[in-house]
């Protein structure tokens, strides 16, 4: 499975890092971690900006976070057009580790504030598309 | 610092659908900046181009557009960072001056956006961001900015008024704007909630609404950068660059550090750019901010260090940053009602202030003459920063 299978519509369809969607298919969202110098990023890198090493690990990611901030979207780019209104947020796990979503859709728009805790889930499209979203404790 | 100068300025109308091809939307800015500058294209011994990639077709455009404009064989190059890109090509002449390699250099802005659809449009942007992880949700630019807005809304007491009263100012100065695209007032009830008339009212990316949200055109500026000796010579009034400050920042916005600070780059760029010059934000008399959304202007006022952290909203309730303030901002419509022809931002911006400073800038002059004004260019989602000051 490649990458083109991540998110509503992928734009990369190569990348080292495209292990991250079969663990989404299993269930799991995680990021990646050098082994030689502990770094955590999120999204995952196959490569460590901080000591440059290339002996990454995969890491599941916290299942507690607080939101950060959040939009909703009245309008989609090209090749969107069907989706929305949706709504896309920062989760802030603490410790650096954050992540960039869309919103759950039963969390009603008026529900969604600033700070409120959340977790993050796999989801899958009826077209087969594989991502992850924010959702409720 | 009097090293490097800007001798020529030049600028198209900002348009919805300019009728011609790029080289000869180039050729516009080109022509006026080459005639304020009063020389001929022998005397150019360089070029740098400037635009966002994949609204128009031709490829390697530098080449191309520095024919058209008989700027051959002299070398030239393409410089780009999005939204920002005339200001790093304004930067790179300023290198290549400064270095000694070259005495003059035409700095030339450009962008066509109305060869695409405004859908194919927000999706180009949007892949201004972070393609691999991020475009797959959807996301478009008014989309990033609403996630600072967000953030300022809660913690800062921001309030959808002191967007709209942003957008109001900018209007002020659109109407007496000639070159600019959008050349009508803007008024409270425009953003009314709920009235199918208010046409500035209906969410784009709430928080944002469509009058958040900086117009689309096609346009073109150009900066003409000679040395010391040759600008001396040639001006009657050179205007310098005394500062300069360029900053870069993660592209995902997981990686943002807390969005209720604003953009890094334009602290950093701003920094740089201060301590370049050797003045501070009390010398800075006229200023051009990057105002691609509402929110955006507020975060440049405390990356300029015009208002504190979190206090941006303050200079617009007190109305500061009108013509008649204490810092006047974007008196010539900004990118909200200018427009915002994406590579040919910067230069536009850069254009305004040197009129500013030469006391030729007409109906938006800025009372006092103003002897340093200064331009902010964000490029992406604050990926790019430049700062750049200007002096008599």
């Amino acid at each position: 499975m490649g990458f083109e299978k991540f998110g509503r519509k992928s734009f990369t369809a190569v990348t080292k890092t495209s292990k991250f969607v079969d663990l989404l298919a299993e269930g799991k969202v995680e990021g990646t971690v050098c082994k030689d110098c502990g770094a955590k990023f999120f999204p995952p890198r196959a490569d460590c900006a901080k000591c440059l090493s290339k002996n990454m690990d995969w890491f599941e990611m916290p299942k507690k976070g607080k939101l950060e901030t959040f939009t909703t979207a009245y309008y989609a780019p090209f090749g969107f057009e069907a989706d929305p209104p949706y709504t896309m947020g920062v989760v802030d796990f603490g410790g650096g580790l954050k992540l960039f979503a869309r919103i759950a859709k039963d969390i009603k728009p008026e529900e969604v504030k600033v700070g409120m805790d959340v977790t993050i889930r796999p989801l899958k499209y009826d077209d087969g598309q594989i991502s992850f979203e924010v959702s409720k404790t | 610092m009097k090293d490097v100068a800007i001798i020529g300025v030049g600028q198209s109308s900002f348009v919805r659908g300019y009728e011609g091809s790029i080289r000869e939307l180039a050729f516009e800015a080109f022509r006026e900046a080459m005639k304020d500058a009063g020389i001929t294209q022998k005397e150019v011994d360089a070029s740098v181009f400037c635009s966002a990639p994949e609204y128009d077709k031709q490829r390697s455009p530098a080449g191309v557009l520095a024919e058209y404009l008989g700027l051959i064989p002299q070398p030239t190059f393409y410089a780009e960072s999005v939204c920002s890109s005339s200001s790093t090509g304004v930067k790179l002449g300023y290198s290549m001056i400064k270095s000694g390699l070259h005495d003059i250099v035409v700095v030339l802005g450009f962008q066509k956006m109305s060869e695409i659809t405004s859908a194919e449009s927000q999706e180009r942007m949007g892949r201004g961001a972070d393609i691999q992880w991020e475009a797959p949700f959807g996301t478009m630019m008014p989309a990033y900015y609403a996630l600072y807005a967000q953030a300022y809304m809660a913690k800062h007491g921001l309030t959808h008024d002191d967007l709209m009263n942003v957008r109001i100012k900018a209007s002020t100065y659109g109407v007496i704007n000639e070159r600019a695209v959008y050349r009508k007032p803007v008024k409270p009830e425009d953003f009314k909630q709920g009235d199918p008339e208010a046409k500035m009212a209906g969410p784009v990316a709430w928080p944002l609404r469509v009058g958040d949200c900086c117009a689309n055109a096609d346009g073109s500026s150009c900066i003409i950068l000679a040395n010391a000796e040759k600008a001396k010579a040639l001006s009657k009034k050179p205007v310098w660059i005394i500062g300069i400050g360029a900053a870069s920042e993660a592209v995902n916005m997981a990686a943002r550090p807390d969005f209720t600070k604003g953009l890094s780059v334009g602290y950093a760029a701003a920094a740089q750019a201060y301590k370049m010059a050797g003045i501070t934000v009390k010398n800075v008399k006229v200023a051009e901010v990057h105002d691609c959304f509402t929110i955006a202007e507020i975060m440049a006022y405390e990356g300029l260090g015009f208002a504190p952290m979190g206090e941006g909203k303050q200079l617009i309730r007190e109305k500061a940053t009108y013509k008649e303030g204490r810092i006047p901002v974007n008196v010539d419509g900004g990118l909200l009602s200018k427009g915002h022809p994406i590579g040919a931002t910067g230069g536009s911006q850069i254009r305004t202030i040197v009129l500013q400073i030469r006391g030729e800038a007409g109906p938006m002059q800025v009372a006092g003459e103003p002897d340093i004004g200064l331009v902010h260019n964000i490029g992406g989602v604050g990926l790019y920063g430049n700062v750049t000051i200007f002096g008599r």
